[in-house]
Parts: structure tokens; C-alpha cells; sequence
């Protein structure tokens, strides 16, 4: 008779025990998400432990698009330093540069007009529509939704024609200057704007009957990638993920700037914090923001566009070759520099990707002795070993498109 | 609260630690001592309900003694207000207490601050450097540190292990020439030297369209 050997029939269940306690010893596997990746946003590198699908650890690697700004700032002048803050959200660049401006202006202690208000209420959230559009288009692409990405770059060129109208650039806007504007907004640029928002809403409404009902979007949204109150607060989270998260702050309402007090706008707010609800939180913050844009349009007010305070901008070209005085204050100007008085300032504004501040410090003179820019993109990149533990590998790919950040701003 | 009414707090519950207080533009900043910093930041979270830090910055004053500051802007979601704290640190100790314990947002900015700086902060659970790369030997944003930076050796990568190949057409032209119709002779692989392509394109020795 043969001999008998005693096997132990393992039933699946108690296999699966097993191997979560080790016992199996199943090997875990650290692999590289490397800076080159089609689905991680720009130049991030993941380092991710993983235990067969399931993520165990996850290490970001940053600092590939570390140009050194903040070096920079510190060795030009305020105005110089415009087209560096187009680079940072350069999905966004007219936000940045509204929030730059605004921040330098703070610290001079100057208000603009009102126009020069509307004007920057309109560039905020034309900027805020086409990150947004940017955003779920990536998360789509990525999760498979190709058409998606397709109908949110047709209206992002829309949105790149109206940049283009208005500063003559459809990307590297370095529009607001310190106390104002580049320029005042040309003639058929609301004509534009009106057109847009005619049509856009009909957009939303396509990307959203294709993604929200959607079950193959919602199995691989719904309850991925949960980010609770607590932990947004603690780790500092701003924008549209905290408000996935369930608290009520935008700092649109909270401490107004330019003007955003004289706009009627909710604030959507989630509840689970999960990815899907991030995406339906950026989903009505466009239709918030079309509210937003169709108001300025309809009550742009007349009159200056730049401040009154002729020591910090530039003369009028016309007098300044024309003129002595205008042409030594425009010669010390550009120069020099504008004469900041010297003192700290913190000045943050609600940038599609969350809270944009500019923290600087003045001892007086054209240039900065310390600008640092708290980056949202910095802060809420920190978030991604916190919510994707336990999560499989491809459920990276959607907690990384619904957090929306972009590197330029990260690494600065 | 508001922001002077949380300063006056602190005066009482900390004394001597709390140093001078500004107020500029509406923004309150004031000194703290390096040794009270974590009690300080955790007495701010839990009574006055400061539950957000915003940011989190480090800055060299070259010529000043102490020489570096590391700034701390709180925020409360509850009071809606900003406060700002700042602790100077000197050269021959550059060490802070780390807050990451209190806000946990706290990490990746201390990390930048040892990067850019070289303010170590003790207690911080993974101080190594966050965007220039681990072995890097400088601090960039200290003012001593030129801008235009300081040439180092660049890490091994798995690719290369330490060898850079020059690249394959070093010392011929880079460029294809100019002033001919011909795609052929305007190619500039064929040629060694810049030399040779200049020659051939000016004396063409074949019947190719000119």
C-alpha cells in the first residue's frame, strides 16, 4: 500500500487569512511610478510597496520641476517676477497671476478700482473653468473615459482664445501688474465671454450625463481614496478636497478679495470625501463659476483700470517719450523697482487647485528679502500615502486625477 | 478670538517665552522662543482652535544674528483668523522641535526647510530632503548660496551607473546647413566636423539641385 501523506486542505477563506498575516509569506513588491508616467500629472515619481494589487506604502519623490523661484524672486523686482508665477499652475495662469499681484499689493497697502476687480473676478474663474476642465479630463482619461478629455480641450481652446484676447497670450498670460493691469480689456472681449457662457453649460451637461450616472465611473470613484474632515484639516488640504471632504471654506467667502463680495456663488460641498465626490464638487464649482462670470459681465463697471498711484505703475507711454517727468518715473520704475515698504505679508486666494499664498518678506525696496509661495499642489500631494493605503494599483491612478495637482506649483 | 486676543493668552500662559508682537496690514506676527515652540503651537491647536497650519516657511537673514527664522502661519476654520509665529534660530544650533506631533501638514514643509536651509528639526519622522536629491551637499536658498548655483556631480542612475556618454555628434555640426534646396546635403549627420559641412555646402561636388 502506498504511504499515505497527510495534506491539509486549505478552504480559500483561511488561504486568504493567511496570506494577510504573512504566513503564506507572500513577497511584497516595491515598484517605481516614475517621473515619466502618462497618468501621474506631470514629473512625479511614486514609490509604491505593494502587496500583490493591493498598495501597502506609497513614497512621492518631487523636486523634478524645481526651477528655484523663490531664489529667483529674491534677486529681481516684483514686476519681473510676474511671468515666473504664469509657471507655476500653469494650467491656470492668469489665477496665479491675480493672486501675485494682489499679494504685492497687500503689502503696499494700495487698492485697484473696481473695473481692475471685475476684470481679475473674470480672469480668477475663467482660469478656475479651464484647470477644472483640465482636471476631469486627465481623471477621465486616465479611468478610461477618453471622450471626456476630448470635449474639455474643445472648450479650453475656446477659454485659450479668450486668454488671447485679452492679454495676447494663450498661455503665459503675466497679465495683472502691481496696482493693475498689463492692459485694459479689449472692446469684443465680453462679446466672447458672453458667447462661451452661452455655450459652455451644455458642455457640463454632456460630461456629466456621460460620467456621473456612469457605473463603470462610480465603481471606480465611489468610496476610493476617502479623505476624512479630520485629516484634511490636519494635513492642511485646501480647495475643492477639502470641500470634497465636508467642510465649508473657500476663501472666496471666507475673507473676500477683489471684490468677490459683490458675487452671488454657493460653494459645493461633499460628504463622503471620497474620489467621487471630489469630481462632483469641481463638476458644480464651473457652474458656480459661469455664475460667477455671467455677474461680472453684466455689471462691469467703467472707468480706470489701474490704481491711481502713479509711483508704482508704469506712466502712460505717450507722456513718458514725451515728457521729463514721466520718463525718469518710468526709468526708476522698471529699474528699480516699485518702493515696497518693508514689513510681512501673507496674502492667499482660491486657486483652482486649492489655497495659492504668497508669503513675503519686505525690507523695503523693488525686490523681496524672502518670498516663499505656499503651493496647494505641495500640501495636498502629501495626502496621496495617507488615502490610497489598502487601495489597488489602479485605483492610484483615480485618487492621483481627483486630487488635481499640478508640479509646476509643487516644486516651484 | 481674535489674533491679539490669542496673543495675549499666550503672554499669560507662557511669560517670558512670547517675545514682541507686529501688527502689520491686519496680520498679527509674533516671536516665540525656539525651546517653546511644540507647547506653544500645541496650547494654540487645542484651546484656541488653531487647526490649520497654513504654511510653514524657513528665512535666511544673512548678517543678522540669529541668522535663520523659521515662520509658522496658523489658521482657525472655526474664528476665521491668521496668526503668525516666528522662531529665530541661530547658526551653531539650527535645531527646531518638530510640530508634525500637532498638524501633520507639517512634514513635507519641515522637510523643505532642511532642504533649502539646513534647519534640522527634531522629532520629524523622515527628515531627508524633499526636492533637491538625497546627497546633495548645498542649501540653495541660504544667501550665500549663488544663484546661479554651485556645479555638483549628479547622482547615478540606474541607466548610466556614473558614466555620461558624450553625445553622438560632439565636435560635428549640430545644425543642418543652410542655403541649399537639397535635403541631402542639408543632413547634418553625414559630415565629421562643422568644417567639412561648410566646405561641401559651398562647393557641391555632385549634380544635385542647388
Amino acid at each position: 500500500m502506498a504511504t499515505q501523506h497527510e495534506m491539509e486542505l486549505i478552504d480559500s477563506a483561511t488561504r486568504a487569512q493567511q496570506a494577510m498575516e504573512g504566513e503564506l509569506g507572500g513577497e511584497r513588491m516595491i515598484i517605481n511610478m516614475g517621473p515619466q508616467h502618462p497618468s501621474t500629472h506631470g514629473v512625479l515619481r511614486l514609490v509604491v510597496e505593494l502587496d500583490g494589487e493591493e498598495i501597502v506604502n506609497v513614497w512621492p519623490d518631487i523636486g523634478y520641476l524645481h526651477r528655484g523661484d523663490e531664489k529667483l524672486a529674491e534677486n529681481m523686482t516684483y514686476t519681473q517676477f510676474i511671468p515666473y508665477t504664469d509657471r507655476l499652475d500653469y494650467l491656470a495662469p492668469l489665477a496665479n497671476n491675480v493672486a501675485y499681484a494682489c499679494a504685492v499689493e497687500k503689502l503696499c497697502g494700495m487698492d485697484v478700482p473696481p473695473r481692475c476687480q471685475y476684470i481679475r473676478v473674470i480672469c480668477a474663474e475663467i482660469a478656475r473653468i479651464s484647470s477644472h476642465l483640465l482636471g476631469l479630463g486627465a481623471m477621465a482619461l486616465d479611468i478610461g473615459a477618453m471622450t471626456v478629455f476630448l470635449y474639455a480641450f474643445r472648450e479650453r481652446e475656446k477659454i485659450y482664445d479668450m486668454c488671447e484676447c485679452i492679454c495676447g497670450a494663450r498661455f503665459t498670460t503675466s497679465y495683472t501688474r502691481i496696482g493693475g493691469l498689463a492692459n485694459d480689456m479689449p472692446a469684443d472681449f465680453l462679446l466672447m465671454l458672453r458667447k462661451f457662457l452661452k455655450d459652455f453649460p451644455t458642455t457640463i451637461d454632456e460630461v456629466d450625463k456621460l460620467l456621473t450616472r456612469n457605473k463603470i465611473f462610480i465603481e471606480r470613484n465611489r468610496d476610493i481614496g476617502v479623505l476624512s474632515k479630520e485629516d484634511a484639516i490636519d494635513f492642511g488640504a485646501t480647495g475643492p478636497i477639502l470641500r470634497g471632504s465636508g467642510v465649508e471654506w473657500d476663501i472666496r467667502k471666507a475673507h473676500p478679495y477683489s471684490g468677490y463680495e459683490d458675487f452671488e456663488f454657493d460653494i459645493p460641498v461633499g460628504t463622503v470625501g471620497d474620489c467621487f465626490d471630489r469630481y462632483l464638487v469641481r463638476m458644480e464649482e464651473m457652474r458656480q463659476s459661469v455664475r460667477i462670470l455671467q455677474q461680472a459681465a453684466d455689471n462691469m463697471p467703467d472707468g480706470a483700470w489701474n490704481s491711481p498711484d502713479a509711483k508704482i505703475l508704469l506712466p502712460e507711454k505717450k507722456a513718458t517719450l514725451t515728457k521729463m517727468e514721466e520718463l525718469i518715473h518710468h526709468f526708476i520704475n522698471v529699474t528699480e523697482g516699485i518702493n515696497a515698504p518693508a514689513g510681512e505679508v501673507y496674502f492667499s486666494a482660491e486657486n483652482p487647485k486649492g489655497e495659492l499664498g504668497f508669503y513675503i518678506i519686505s525690507r523695503g525696496g523693488g525686490a523681496p528679502h524672502r518670498l516663499k509661495i505656499r503651493a496647494p499642489s505641495f500640501v495636498n500631494l502629501q495626502l496621496v500615502p495617507v488615502i490610497s493605503k489598502g487601495h489597488m494599483m489602479s485605483d492610484m491612478v483615480a485618487i492621483l486625477g481627483s486630487l488635481d495637482f499640478v508640479m509646476g506649483e509643487c516644486d516651484r | 478670538m481674535t489674533p491679539p486676543e490669542a496673543v495675549e493668552r499666550l503672554k499669560i500662559k507662557f511669560g517670558e517665552a512670547i517675545g514682541a508682537s507686529v501688527e502689520f496690514r491686519s496680520e498679527v506676527s509674533v516671536v516665540v522662543a525656539r525651546a517653546k515652540i511644540l507647547d506653544v503651537c500645541r496650547f494654540l491647536k487645542a484651546e484656541c482652535v488653531f487647526d490649520m497650519l497654513t504654511d510653514l516657511a524657513g528665512v535666511d537673514n544673512y548678517g543678522d544674528d540669529p541668522r535663520f527664522e523659521v515662520d509658522y502661519l496658523l489658521y482657525s476654520l472655526t474664528h476665521r483668523c491668521h496668526l503668525r509665529l516666528k522662531v529665530y534660530v541661530s547658526e551653531d544650533d539650527m535645531l527646531v522641535d518638530s510640530v508634525t506631533a500637532v498638524w501633520r501638514t507639517a512634514d513635507w514643509h519641515e522637510r523643505e526647510g532642511y532642504d533649502m536651509f539646513g534647519i534640522r528639526f527634531r522629532g520629524h519622522p523622515n527628515l531627508k530632503r524633499i526636492l533637491m536629491w538625497e546627497g546633495y551637499p548645498h542649501y540653495p536658498l541660504r544667501k550665500d548660496f549663488p544663484l546661479a548655483g554651485i556645479p555638483t556631480e549628479l547622482p547615478e542612475t540606474a541607466v548610466d551607473a556614473g558614466k555620461v556618454e558624450t553625445a553622438p555628434m560632439l565636435g560635428g555640426p549640430f545644425v543642418g546647413g543652410t542655403g541649399t534646396r537639397s535635403a541631402i546635403r542639408r543632413d547634418p549627420r553625414q559630415y565629421d566636423t562643422i568644417a567639412e559641412q561648410q566646405e561641401k555646402l559651398k562647393n557641391p561636388t555632385k549634380k544635385e539641385p542647388v
